[in-house]
């Protein structure tokens, strides 16, 4: 399933792009992007794991920037 | 601004008032020769230092407790932390005072220009009216909107979803989609694209597809979409970020430990080893590329030119061979009357009258070429005289094909003939001195009284593809634009084919291609040019065309408006049919790409020079915090040139 959700306080370029890498290496994920510019975060990951693995693409994310936040 | 920012504004307003009032006091003991205690000046500093910190501080203990040691806002903290211990308070707290600064009008900047590019992409209506079982029209989302309801759009409001209308004519706005200014005139059964503004009429149409599926929907999705497909710049930049950090660390480390072991003083050292701290972050390059490639991507979409990855606006900007199809790119892709020839005793009228009785039940594109020029001189006159030459030729005509050669139509009165020279020369039609080979599909009329013996002449009709009206000037700004070879494809005749090269102003021209020879010409192009720098790109109206387009390095769809298969297939959509959107997309992806070089060089450079200066002692801390921040201002300011030329390109 691909889904695209906006972020919130996402606040240096850089770190969406060490987001962006590190939630890749993510099991049952198959292509992640952050955008930095458009404050979008595009999944496409497994089915039937999709929230859990929302919820720890949100994990990886505050590992770089605490305040960042996935809207769902 | 959002909360993030105004708490951040705050934070810095009150420690920079701080900071003044510090540096100030500081300066006026030195000058009076007061000794303070060094404790209590680091207390002091670090109010302010921790007021504007916090932010960085937590991130950076947030690193630490993920092991992610090389986290800039760990660096930052790094940095400050041996200015203090080296005793530079002042510039300990100024560098993190500045950083925010900067990072503040970083985060500003990208929200402004992801402001404006929003405004860009301004085309979807917030709201649209639906025809309901009440009186009035019901107020609902477009994406409320289901197949076969009534939409009503008012005057001046946007299409909500394409569809067809159903009352009301009037002019619409399609610039927001094509960048053509002059609106266009629309009229009951016509289609409507979602995005164009309503003129001045009320319009009622059914809806024929569901928001998501409209043409504004897809074009809103296409550009978000874009900036995912990285262009090699950007990748480069992200390889580079990589790297860059860590071994810019790394040599800050070996700064700060051998020359303190071999020299015996470690502040001096330490000291230098914070400003290759400070600049460790490479975020100038990994912000301002893609800014500038998606600023060029937004620039391009409001021309009416959707492209669909940065990488693709890349290739644009080194296009050197650009391969038309003819038929509906160069030429207009109808067939029109272009000139008609006359026996002494007929009239130009009477000769299409003529033609006019055997084609019209024809769909043939000669046979509607034929029937369109028929109603445009009816149309044409006011006082009936020539529907009287209409109805002159009138008649219960029984009609026969004759494959390949035209038509014949007999009746009680007459025998019409229309078609190629064979069909005159079986019945015994003599041709005059009136024809004459023209680079165009030639069709003879020639016609039998009852009262006559024979079948004789009427008149020929000349019947060609119109080359569009921009083309020719399109082709020279394409070349002026450094493309070199321009070659066009075509199924028609050779003579055809030359004849639109001839008055284009093409190099070469390849006819009598069936589809599918065309993959196979862009391949023979691609395979001559070998490993050349530059690219080749095709274009095409993107139908039956949609291997070409992928062959092709960058695929080129136009007259796309509404139609699936060639945004589908294409890399780059065009959505209406003016050639003269090439040259200024091509122009867009130049700057784009030039103005992200810009980036790169000047960022680069800064921060290698400060690197060696700071190492040398030459460059101090207040230099690394400009080669940081400073940088990444400017380059981010640079990029949001490229929102500025939508209109003066």
């Amino acid at each position: 399933m691909k889904k695209r959700f906006d972020l919130e306080d996402l606040d240096c370029a850089n770190c969406a792009a060490k987001m962006e890498a590190a939630i890749n290496k993510l099991e049952g994920v198959n292509k992640a992007t952050v955008s930095f510019i458009n404050q979008k975060f595009t999944i496409d990951a497994e089915d039937d794991r999709f929230d859990e693995i929302i919820d720890l693409c949100q994990k990886e994310m505050n590992k770089v920037e605490p305040d960042c936040r996935i809207l769902r | 601004m959002t909360k993030k920012q105004k708490r951040n504004l705050r934070a810095i307003i009150i420690a920079g008032v701080l900071f003044i009032g510090l540096a100030i006091f500081e300066f006026y003991c030195k000058h009076n020769e007061i000794s303070l205690n060094r404790f209590v000046m680091l207390a002091v500093f670090l109010v302010p230092y921790l007021i504007v910190g916090y932010p960085v501080l937590r991130k950076a203990l947030n690193g630490i407790k993920n092991k992610a040691v090389l986290d800039e806002s760990f660096l930052m903290t790094i940095a400050t932390i041996g200015a203090f211990y080296t005793g530079e308070n002042l510039e300990a707290c100024a560098v993190m005072l500045f950083y925010q600064i900067g990072e503040f009008f970083q985060s500003y900047a990208v929200g402004k220009s992801r402001k404006s590019i929003k405004e860009l992409m301004d085309i979807a209506p917030d709201t649209a009216f639906i025809e309901s079982d009440g009186e009035e029209p019901e107020e609902v989302f477009p994406d409320e909107i289901n197949i076969g309801d009534i939409v009503v759009v008012k005057p001046g409001e946007k299409v909500p979803v394409d569809g067809e209308i159903i009352s009301g004519s009037g002019m619409i706005n399609t610039s927001n989609l094509t960048g053509e200014s002059v609106p266009r005139r629309v009229n009951p059964g016509d289609k409507i694209i979602s995005g164009c503004i309503n003129g001045d009429s009320l319009i009622r149409y059914k809806a024929e597809k569901i928001y998501e599926d409209s043409t504004v929907a897809k074009i809103l999705e296409l550009v978000e979409n874009a900036s995912e497909k990285k262009s090699k710049t950007e990748n480069f930049i992200t390889r580079f970020a990589r790297v860059y950090t860590p071994i810019v660390v790394i040599l800050a480390v070996l700064l700060a430990v051998i020359p303190s072991i071999i020299f015996r003083n470690p502040s001096l050292w330490v000291y230098r080893a914070c400003t290759f701290l400070v600049i460790s972050c490479p975020c100038a390059l990994v912000i301002s590329v893609p800014l500038s490639f998606f600023g060029g991507i937004g620039a391009a979409s409001k021309k009416g030119v959707l492209v669909k990855g940065s990488n693709y606006l890349e290739l644009l900007a080194q296009i050197d061979t650009l391969v038309c199809d003819k038929t509906g790119t160069i030429t207009e892709g109808n067939f029109k009357v272009t000139d008609v020839r006359v026996e002494e005793d007929f009239t130009r009228e009477e000769c299409i009258a003529l033609s006019y009785e055997v084609e019209k039940m024809s769909t043939h594109p000669i046979a509607m070429s034929i029937k369109q020029e028929a109603e445009r001189l009816k149309a044409l006159d006011n006082d009936h005289n020539k529907n009287k030459i209409f109805t002159k030729y009138e008649d219960n005509y029984i009609i026969e094909n004759i494959s390949g050669k035209g038509v014949i139509g007999t009746s009680e009165n007459r025998i019409i003939y229309v078609g190629n020279i064979k069909l005159m020369e079986e019945n015994g039609i003599k041709i005059t001195e009136l024809y004459e080979d023209k680079k165009s599909a030639i069709c003879f009329v020639g016609v039998k009284e009852n009262n006559s013996s024979s079948a004789r002449l009427a008149g020929i009709i000349y019947i060609s593809d119109i080359i569009k009206e921009d083309a020719k000037s399109s082709i020279s700004d394409i070349r002026a634009c450094g493309v070199k070879n321009i070659i066009i494809l075509t199924g028609d005749t050779k003579s055809v084919g030359e004849q639109v090269a001839f008055e284009t102003g093409v190099d070469r021209v390849h006819s009598e291609l069936l589809p599918q020879d065309k993959v196979l010409e862009v391949e023979k192009i691609l395979e001559e040019r070998g490993d050349k720098n530059g690219c080749v790109a095709f274009i095409g109206d993107g139908i039956n065309d949609a291997p070409v387009l992928s062959r092709a390095d960058v695929g080129i769809a136009m007259g796309s408006m509404g139609s699936d298969a060639a945004i589908e297939a294409a890399d780059v959509v065009i959505l209406d049919d003016r050639l003269s959107h090439i040259p200024e997309v091509i122009k867009i992806a130049r700057k784009t790409v030039n103005i992200s070089k810009q980036n790169i060089v000047f960022a680069i450079a800064v921060k290698v020079i400060t690197l060696i200066l700071g190492a040398l002692g030459i460059a101090n801390i207040w230099a690394a915090v400009f080669a940081d921040v400073g940088v990444a201002v400017i380059c981010i300011l640079n990029s949001m040139r490229m929102l500025r030329i939508k209109k003066n390109i």
